[in-house]
């Protein structure tokens, strides 16, 4: 079967470029997919099933490395992942994690002797995963681990209290009140034990905000407090379901933050 | 984002072997020729016995000059440490007020105890002693040797005044590079110029005309660049046209997502305004409000007449203000057309960015100059 691969690059000159130089160095790929955005680059690789994507890192809405995130979470379980091969015009802070955990990545504008590396080393892969399958899913969740926890390059100060506003009424929720928090559309949800609110900010601002030792990430929409979980269930697709003291709902963390739960 | 121009220390006294040996050379640089242009001259005032009237000549002289050395390190540093929070600006100079009755405290006390210690060296009652030359004899070399203490004093003094007053100047200098710099970066941002590259690369593949008309574009941006830091004023057309350039780049870089409207009355057309005042304000429409809009969005550059004033607005319908996440600027940008406005027109200009009050949302920035009455 021939390799397919996604290109997702919201710049449209870039894309067709990019289309255009791969044909020549890759003659045997299929382009299958070319999207501008992170969240329609998730989408069509989970139903196209492409061997590698190609993910600009700035994109609007969501980045490449945010849909990486994300197709690592949703991906079914029992095909591996694709190839993922992030692309930037410059980046002082990924290339380094990049070279540190040996994750494919090209820097625009991308010279044909780069890109011809490039498909070296990916066709190297995918043989290798035909064979037999040396690259695991946990060695690919470990490097995506790191790269999403690379120093952010403003620390924030921690919160000491979450203003929530309804109407006219700012409601003051205490963080040492809050059980979780979790994404939901353009707005957080601020869930304490007796009641929820919503905030309108990302997680991804809040997060430098909260002390990891109190609040873990578990999914990427999903940030609990680690005292207010009383058990985790692994399932075989290498989730796990959390109760919470003091809640009935049961909470969902994946696989790529599954290591956090395991025995003493 | 700006580093506060820090005044350089002056360079702290260590007491590294090396730093005690330069120091030690510095002075004695000066104390060895002075010495012996004083035996010098004795010999030949008093004749003969040069070895004796230099070995004379260099216990006192290096005496005085050992005592006023001290006294100024020391009175200096118990000044410091009485008042930490000085305004000397030298901490090793206390100031002639306390130099002066010290300078001639160290020649008599100097003289004295080099006078003594030369009669160690070579028996006292020599022809050469100062002591046994009576008391007019006695005052008038006293009298040459606070001269020659005076003026050793004040050559130090004057050097280091000149050291504080240059390093004064480095500082000056390194603050105003580092903020060029910083100014240039922001304006060079490099996420968009190797994006702009890389479309000018597949443009020459594919549409070798649009990539000439790409290269103008990108050159006329980066000559107005480099060159808007030295040139005072240049007409709205040329601020407009500069701007357009940029856009135009940034039009081939996200295709259909970006939508650009220009305005400006004919009438407006040669009012003079600092050069690319606009260029930051429509780089932050690009990156915080239409880059991280999926569909895009349009920007709009305005001019208008209030009077006596110009007022220009940058207006943008992309995600808003306080929505792009908090790490993604520095507010350099902001900060900087702040400080040009404050620094040109001081209380005459104003800046406000806002969000915009229409349904199509977004963000507005609006700058209001007075006009200059030299222009037509």
């Amino acid at each position: 079967m021939n390799p397919t691969c996604l290109i997702a690059e919201d710049e449209p000159l870039l894309a067709a470029g990019l289309q255009a130089e791969l044909e020549r160095a890759w003659p045997g790929l299929r382009v299958v997919a070319s999207v501008g955005d992170g969240a329609s680059a998730v989408a069509q690789a989970l139903a196209l099933q492409p061997s590698v994507c190609f993910l600009d890192i700035r994109m609007p809405a969501m980045s490449g490395l945010e849909a990486a995130q994300a197709l690592a979470e949703d991906w079914p379980e029992g095909t591996p992942l694709p190839l993922l091969v992030f692309v930037t015009a410059y980046d002082q802070y990924a290339l380094p994690a990049f070279d540190a955990q040996a994750v494919d990545y090209l820097v625009k504008p991308v010279d044909g002797h780069r890109l011809a590396q490039c498909v070296a080393r990916l066709k190297t892969r995918l043989a290798e995963r035909e064979a037999g399958g040396t690259t695991s899913l946990d060695d690919t969740m470990a490097r995506l681990r790191a790269l999403l926890a690379a120093p952010s390059p403003a620390p924030a100060p921690r919160l000491e209290v979450i203003q929530a506003g309804v109407g006219h009424t700012i409601h003051m929720v205490p963080v040492a009140e809050v059980l979780y928090f979790e994404a939901a559309d353009k707005y957080i949800r601020v869930v304490t034990a007796e009641r929820e609110h919503l905030i309108r900010l990302s997680l991804r601002e809040l997060l430098p905000q909260l002390d990891p030792l109190q609040f873990w990430q578990v999914h990427r929409g999903l940030v609990v407090r680690a005292a207010a979980i009383s058990t985790a269930v692994k399932d075989e697709s290498g989730k796990v379901f959390l109760t919470l003291r003091g809640r009935s709902e049961r909470l969902v963390a994946s696989r790529l933050y599954a290591h956090l739960f395991k025995g003493m | 984002m700006l580093p506060a121009p820090t005044m350089l220390p002056p360079p702290a006294p260590s007491l590294s072997p090396a730093s005690v040996a330069v120091w030690i050379w510095h002075e004695l640089r000066l104390g060895l020729p002075l010495c012996t242009a004083v035996a010098l001259a004795l010999s030949l005032a008093a004749g003969g016995q040069f070895l004796a009237h230099l070995i004379y000549s260099l216990c006192i002289g290096l005496s005085i000059q050992f005592a006023i050395e001290a006294g100024r390190y020391g009175i200096a540093a118990w000044r410091r440490r009485r008042d930490p929070g000085g305004t000397e600006a030298n901490p090793h100079w206390p100031g002639w007020g306390w130099m002066a009755p010290w300078v001639v405290l160290s020649t008599v006390g100097g003289y004295l105890f080099g006078a003594y210690l030369g009669g160690l060296l070579i028996g006292a009652g020599h022809r050469a002693d100062p002591l046994s030359a009576g008391p007019r004899g006695l005052a008038a070399v006293m009298l040459m040797s606070l001269g020659v203490a005076v003026a050793a004093t004040y050559f130090f003094y004057s050097r280091v005044r000149l050291a504080t007053t240059e390093a004064r100047a480095e500082a000056t200098r390194r603050a105003a590079a580092e903020t060029q710099l910083m100014l240039l970066q922001s304006q060079l941002e490099p996420h968009m110029l190797f994006n702009t590259l890389a479309n000018l690369r597949v443009l020459i593949g594919i549409d070798p005309a649009r990539a000439q008309a790409m290269l103008d574009r990108l050159i006329g941006f980066l000559r107005a660049t480099l060159e808007a830091s030295r040139a005072g004023a240049h007409p709205l057309r040329a601020e407009f046209d500069r701007v357009a350039d940029y856009l135009a780049l940034m039009q081939v870089r996200m295709g259909p997502r970006l939508a650009v409207r220009i305005d400006l009355p004919d009438d407006l057309r040669d009012l003079p305004v600092p050069p690319l005042l606009l260029q930051p304000l429509v780089e932050n429409c690009i990156q915080h409000g239409l880059e991280p809009k999926l569909e895009g969005g349009r920007i709009e550059l305005g001019a208008r007449r209030l009077g006596d004033r110009l007022q220009l607005t940058v207006r943008d319908t992309g995600i808003g203000l306080g929505q792009a996440p908090a790490s993604a600027g520095t507010g350099f940008g902001l900060a900087q057309v702040r400080e040009r406005l404050a620094a040109l027109f001081g209380e005459r200009a104003t800046f406000v960015l806002e969000a915009a009050a229409d349904a199509e949302g977004g963000s507005r920035a609006r700058i209001e100059l007075p006009i200059a009455r030299t222009s037509t």
